[in-house]
C-alpha cells in the first residue's frame, strides 16, 4: 500500500480484510444482481415496454407504491407519536413498548402475515366487528395497508427516537422564555429539527413496504387488478416460466428502490449536518 | 419580617418555575392523549398480531399443538431451518468483521460507497432476491446448463435456500460493527501494535472485548432474519415437502391447506424465536449502556 491514496498504518491486515470484503460482496451480491442487468437484455425495448405496461403488471405496481406510502406516512404519524411518547413521558409499561416497537424487525413476516389475517379476517378478532359496519380489511388494499404499516412501524420511531433524546433541553427553554407557547416551540423549533430524521424513517418504511412480500400475501386476497402487489407479479410469472417478464418488472422496482436509497442517504448527511451528529 | 419576604420570594419563584415548566411541557390532557393514542396504536399493530399467534396455535388444545410440532414434515422444515443459520450466519459473521476492520482501521477511496453497497441488500425486495439467483444458477440461467450436465441442483433445493439467505441477511453485522469500530477509532490496536502484539492477537485481546456487545447483536438479528425469511427463500425452495421447506415455508403451506391450528403452532416457534432476539437486543443495549457509563465515571 505504498500509493498516496492509502494512508500509511501500523494496524496490519488491510489486503486480506478488503480483498475478502470486495471478493464476498461481488460473489454474493453484485454478480447475481448484476444478472438482472443482463437477463433484461434479452428483451427489445419494446418487449420491455409492453411487459411494464401490461394492465395486470401496472395495477399491481400502483398498489404495491400507493399502500407502501399510504402505511409509511401513517407511521410517520404514529412513530412520532411514539418516540415522542417513550422519549419524553414516563407511563407504565414504557419498558414493554420500548422493546417492542422492534418486533416486526424480528418476527418473520409469514408469522405476521397470517396473524394479521386472523385478526382481519371475516369471521376473525377484529374482522367480525368490522364487517357489520362495511368494513372489509382482509383481501382486500386496506389489508395490504394494515400488513406494510406493521411491517414499517420500527423504521421511523428508531431514526427519530435517538435524535430527540439528544436534543437539547435549552433550545426549547430559549424558545419558551422568548414568549413561545407549547404549541409554537414543538412545531417551530422541535419539529424542524427532527424533520430530517422523520423524513429518513419515513424513506426507509416506505422502500421496505414497497419490496415486501411474506406478510402481504396472506392479507391480500391476491385478486387480479385489485389487490395483488408487484412482488407477487415477479413470482406469478416466474411460476409461468416467463424469466425475462419477471425481470423486467424487477428492474422497474430496483431502479424505484436505488432512487429511495440515494434519497435515504441525502437525508441521513442532512440529519447530521441539522443535528451536528456524525451518523 | 424576614421569613415573610424570603416566603414570598420563594413563592414568586416557585411560579416562574412553573410557568417555564409549562412552557417546555406539555399540559397533561395532551400528555394523555398522545399516550392513549400511541398505546392504542401499539396494542392494535403490534401486541394483537403476537396474541393472536399463540391464541390460534393453541386453539385445539395442546395435543394439537404438540401434534403438529412433531409431525415429521414439520420436523425437517425445524432442521432445514437450523441449518439455514449455521452456515449463512458465521459467513455473515467473518464477513462483517472483515469489511468493519478494513473500513474503520484503514483509509481508502471510495470507502462511503462501500458501506453504501454493502447496505444494498437491504434496499432490494425479497423476491428480488430469490429472482437474482433463479438468473444465475436456474435451468436458463448463467450457470444453469453446467450445474445440470453435472447433476448438481442449486435451485429448488438447499443450497440456493442458503445463497438467497445468505443475500438478505448479508449487511447484518458489519452494519452493526462499522459505527461502533468508527467510534472506538484505532487508538488502542496502534498501542497494541507498537507493544509487540501480532495481527491476530491484536483482534483477539484489543478489538474483540471492546465490540463484543455490538457484535452480539448484529449475529442476533442475522440469525433470526435468517431462520424467519420467508420471500427469498419461497422463490428459490420449489416448496418440496420434507427436503427444501423452511419453517416459514412450512407455515404457509399449512396455512394454505386451511390446517390454521398447526400452521400458527409452527409460527408460534418463530414468535418464541422473535421474543428471545427482542429480549437479548434490549439485554445487549443495557450492558452497552452500562458500559459507556463506566467509561465515561472513569
Amino acid at each position: 500500500m505504498t500509493s498516496k491514496l492509502f494512508k500509511q498504518s501500523v494496524i496490519p491486515g488491510f489486503g486480506v480484510t478488503l480483498g475478502f470484503t470486495l471478493a464476498y460482496l461481488g460473489l454474493i451480491v453484485l454478480i447475481p444482481l448484476s444478472a438482472v442487468v443482463w437477463k433484461t437484455t434479452d428483451l427489445t425495448l419494446a418487449q420491455f415496454w409492453a411487459t411494464v405496461t401490461e394492465p395486470r403488471i401496472v395495477a399491481s405496481l400502483r398498489l404495491s407504491f400507493a399502500a407502501s406510502l399510504i402505511a409509511a406516512a401513517v407511521n410517520a404519524c404514529f412513530g412520532l407519536i411514539l418516540a415522542w411518547m417513550l422519549v419524553r413521558y414516563r407511563f407504565p409499561g414504557k419498558k414493554i413498548v420500548d422493546t417492542l416497537v422492534d418486533l416486526p424487525f424480528a418476527l418473520p413476516t409469514a408469522v405476521a402475515g397470517i396473524a394479521l389475517t386472523a385478526i382481519y379476517a371475516k369471521n376473525g378478532w377484529l374482522g367480525q366487528y368490522l364487517e357489520p359496519l362495511g368494513i372489509k380489511v382482509a383481501f382486500t388494499p386496506l389489508g395490504i395497508m394494515v400488513a406494510l404499516i406493521f411491517i414499517g412501524l420500527p423504521f421511523v420511531v428508531r431514526t427519530v427516537q435517538p435524535v430527540l433524546e439528544d436534543l437539547d433541553k435549552e433550545i426549547e427553554e430559549a424558545a419558551a422564555s422568548l414568549g413561545a407557547n407549547r404549541a409554537q416551540t414543538v412545531f417551530k423549533v422541535v419539529l424542524p429539527i427532527i424533520l430530517p430524521a422523520l423524513l429518513t424513517g419515513f424513506a426507509l418504511a416506505f422502500a421496505r413496504a414497497v419490496g415486501e412480500y411474506g406478510s402481504v400475501i396472506f392479507i391480500a386476497g391476491n385478486l387480479p387488478m385489485v389487490s395483488e402487489i408487484a412482488p407477487l407479479m415477479i413470482i406469478t410469472k416466474l411460476e409461468q416460466y416467463d424469466y425475462a417478464g419477471a425481470t423486467a418488472i424487477a428492474v422497474v422496482m430496483l431502479f424505484f428502490s436505488f432512487i429511495l436509497l440515494l434519497l435515504v442517504n441525502t437525508l441521513q448527511a442532512w440529519t447530521a449536518k441539522r443535528t451536528g451528529r456524525d451518523l | 419580617m424576614a421569613g415573610g419576604i424570603s416566603t414570598a420570594i420563594d413563592a414568586k419563584s416557585i411560579k416562574c418555575n412553573q410557568k417555564l415548566i409549562d412552557a417546555t411541557q406539555e399540559s397533561s390532557w395532551v400528555r394523555r392523549l398522545l399516550i392513549g393514542v400511541g398505546l392504542c396504536y401499539f396494542f392494535l399493530f403490534l401486541l394483537l398480531p403476537l396474541g393472536a399467534v399463540f391464541v390460534e396455535a393453541l386453539r385445539k388444545g395442546w395435543d394439537a399443538y404438540l401434534a403438529a410440532l412433531v409431525d415429521p414434515d414439520a420436523w425437517s422444515a425445524i432442521k432445514l431451518t437450523l441449518l439455514i443459520a449455521v452456515v449463512s450466519v458465521p459467513m455473515n459473521l467473518i464477513f462483517g468483521v472483515a469489511a468493519a476492520w478494513a473500513i474503520t482501521k484503514f483509509q481508502f477511496p471510495g470507502k462511503r460507497f462501500l458501506i453504501t453497497l454493502i447496505d444494498l441488500p437491504f434496499s432490494v425486495s425479497p423476491v428480488i432476491a430469490g429472482l437474482i439467483f433463479v438468473l444465475v444458477f436456474g435451468a436458463q440461467g448463467w450457470f444453469g446448463s453446467w450445474f445440470m450436465d453435472n447433476d448438481i441442483k442449486i435451485i429448488f433445493a438447499v443450497p440456493g435456500i442458503l445463497l438467497a439467505t445468505i443475500f438478505v441477511t448479508f449487511p447484518f453485522v458489519a452494519r452493526e460493527l462499522i459505527p461502533l469500530m468508527e467510534a472506538q477509532g484505532k487508538e488502542e490496536e496502534e498501542a497494541a501494535i507498537v507493544l509487540g502484539a501480532r495481527g491476530w492477537q491484536v483482534f483477539r485481546y484489543v478489538t474483540l472485548p471492546n465490540i463484543l456487545w455490538g457484535l452480539i447483536y448484529g449475529v442476533v438479528l442475522c440469525n433470526a432474519r435468517a431462520m424467519g425469511e420467508f420471500g427469498a427463500v419461497s422463490v428459490v425452495s420449489g416448496h418440496i415437502r420434507g427436503e427444501t421447506n423452511s419453517m416459514p415455508l412450512h407455515v404457509e403451506i399449512l396455512y394454505n391447506e386451511y390446517n390454521f391450528a398447526a400452521a400458527f403452532a409452527v409460527a408460534s416457534l418463530l414468535a418464541v424465536l422473535a421474543l428471545v432476539t427482542l429480549l437479548i437486543k434490549t439485554f445487549v443495549a443495557w450492558k452497552a449502556a452500562r458500559i459507556h457509563a463506566e467509561l465515561k465515571e472513569d
